[in-house]
């Protein structure tokens, strides 16, 4: 199965909310500013009433941290001298994400004009778009909606493109305000948090791209509208990248208060029973089969009950014959190799911790491979200038412990099957360069 | 009620090369992971010798990638 890819389904079967991507169906393609300002009408202005607004809404950020939306912005504002920094982060390193790439291609406007509300209510003279490099990129579509905007004399701050080469952790608001001054997409240390001092050292607003567009809605329509989708604490849809085992892979907009098995009935289902599951991406948990249909996506309740995140958005289902160990040993090679190399315990830890799995992904382990993985996992998590270690381990720890009865197998080198099925679309090959 | 400074060591992990002299120094905040890289206690620094120590390993590290930092944290 390739990449998960744009698909028409989630319009097409109103999957379970439709409010980013309400109006014209996936397959109409790019939404010109006249048909979204008729359909929407023209935004407002933006301003302190409006972090109001957005904290009574209770959007958290859609980038995979959930962060309070309007915390980040209320400390963005304190530290701006009428001089900061919006950036609109849609460079969406985590492979299986595409919702960043649909959203900018298709409702590019819903999203420009979250950013051009983000930088009247925090005070900022400056919005960057900043994308990756991607063949399947959403480039043509911003070019088109750029240049509508400055023809019908949009008020707004110029807006700047920032390109970066495709990585994973290129996306992390360190690395975000590094690339966006000059540099590498490469994270930094600083005592400072990106918010007091980021892009050219000013204060910036990091922020993904499907956020800004929720707050191009709730700037319309309000708090109340938002909050009758989703949970008291995670409240609204958002847009799920599903992939791997489901019979119309694609990106869909869901109610966040729907468990996996809803959502996974109303766009089709798996196309055979998924032996388990990985939610939130290469950073993510995994799940093991029996845990699928009932799976809260609200991230509290996540966290609450599995001590996981929902992450980006990203829901693989495993291919039937598929091995959770595998896929997981997979993943974690392409992480060891994504890292930005500048943290030991991330450049040696993951290394060491990928050639251990591969042996034990092989049925073929020394002694003691188990208790060094879990040794590692330990002495890795925490300690990098980004959260990339952390992810990297989250993500394996949680493969050793929803899998752990087939591990054992693998430990007594008993050969799995699992090794010559290709599991989720693979990792792509590691990135080059950092600009 | 009188504020309380809390100082912790912390490691930038990108100037970090680990040359281990901050282990030797002050072993009791830090160690070195298997690849050589320290590993430093979160506990904020009482004793008057420990900080002492601390301030040295600070001064010693090849990298300046040791930082002493200071926060005053709100009375309980």
């Amino acid at each position: 199965m390739s990449t998960a890819q744009p698909s028409a389904q989630g319009a097409a079967r109103g999957a379970v909310g439709s409010r980013l991507m309400a109006g014209p169906a996936y397959e109409a393609g790019y939404e010109r500013i006249e048909d979204h300002e008729r359909r929407l009408r023209k935004r407002p202005t933006g301003g302190a009433w409006l972090i109001d607004v957005i904290a009574r809404s209770g959007l958290r950020g859609r980038g995979g941290a959930w962060f309070p939306t309007a915390r980040k912005w209320s400390a963005a504002a304190a530290g701006s001298q009428g001089n900061a920094v919006v950036v609109i982060n849609g460079s969406e390193g985590e492979p299986l994400s595409a919702k960043d790439k649909l959203l900018l291609s298709l409702r590019p406007h819903l999203v420009l004009d979250g950013a051009a509300l983000a930088a009247e209510s925090i005070g900022a003279t400056d919005i960057i778009l900043y994308i990756s490099r991607d063949p399947r990129g959403a480039d043509k579509a911003l070019a088109r909606a750029l240049a509508e905007r400055r023809r019908t004399g949009a008020q707004e701050p110029a807006i700047t493109v920032v390109r970066t080469a495709h990585r994973y952790i290129a996306g992390e608001s360190s690395a975000v305000a590094n690339r966006a001054s000059g540099g590498q997409s490469k994270p930094k240390f600083s005592v400072q948090r990106t918010a007091e001092k980021g892009v050219d050292d000013r204060p910036t607003l990091v922020q993904n791209a499907e956020t800004l567009a929720h707050v191009a809605t709730i700037a319309r329509y309000g708090s109340d509208w938002f909050r009758k989708l989703g949970t008291e604490h995670s409240p609204g849809s958002t847009l799920l990248t599903l992939c791997g085992n489901v019979k119309h892979p694609g990106v869909y907009e869901i109610d966040l208060g729907s468990p996996l098995g809803a959502v996974l009935d109303a766009i089709g289902g798996p196309a055979s029973p998924p032996p388990g599951a990985l939610i939130g991406g290469y950073f993510g948990m995994w799940v093991p089969a029996n845990l699928i249909p009932g799976l809260p996506l609200d991230p509290e309740r996540l966290r609450a009950e599995r001590g996981g995140s929902l992450g980006c958005g990203v829901v693989a289902l495993l291919p039937q014959g598929a091995c959770g160990i595998v896929e997981s040993s997979r993943i974690l090679a392409y992480l060891a190799a994504e890292t930005s190399g500048q943290c030991g315990p991330c450049v040696n830890g993951l290394a060491a911790l990928s050639d251990t799995m591969d042996r034990i992904a092989a049925s073929n382990p020394q002694s003691g491979d188990a208790q060094r993985v879990t040794r590692w996992i330990g002495m890795v998590r925490g300690r990098g200038a980004c959260h990339h270690p952390d992810g990297a381990v989250g993500q394996l720890a949680s493969a050793l412990q929803a899998f752990d009865e087939h591990l054992a197998s693998h430990l007594a080198g008993r050969r799995c099957r699992g090794v010559d099925v290709p599991g989720f679309p693979q990792p792509p090959q590691p990135g080059a360069g950092w600009r | 009620m009188s504020q309380k400074v809390e100082r912790r060591l912390r490691v930038n992990p990108i100037l970090c090369d680990g040359y281990g002299y901050c282990a030797e120094i002050v072993p009791e905040l830090i160690a070195l992971d298997d690849w050589g890289f320290p590993i430093v206690s979160a506990a904020s620094i009482e004793a008057d010798d420990i900080l002492a120590h601390a301030r040295r390993a600070v001064g010693t590290c090849p990298r300046l990638a040791l930082l002493l930092d200071e926060s005053t944290a709100r009375p309980t």
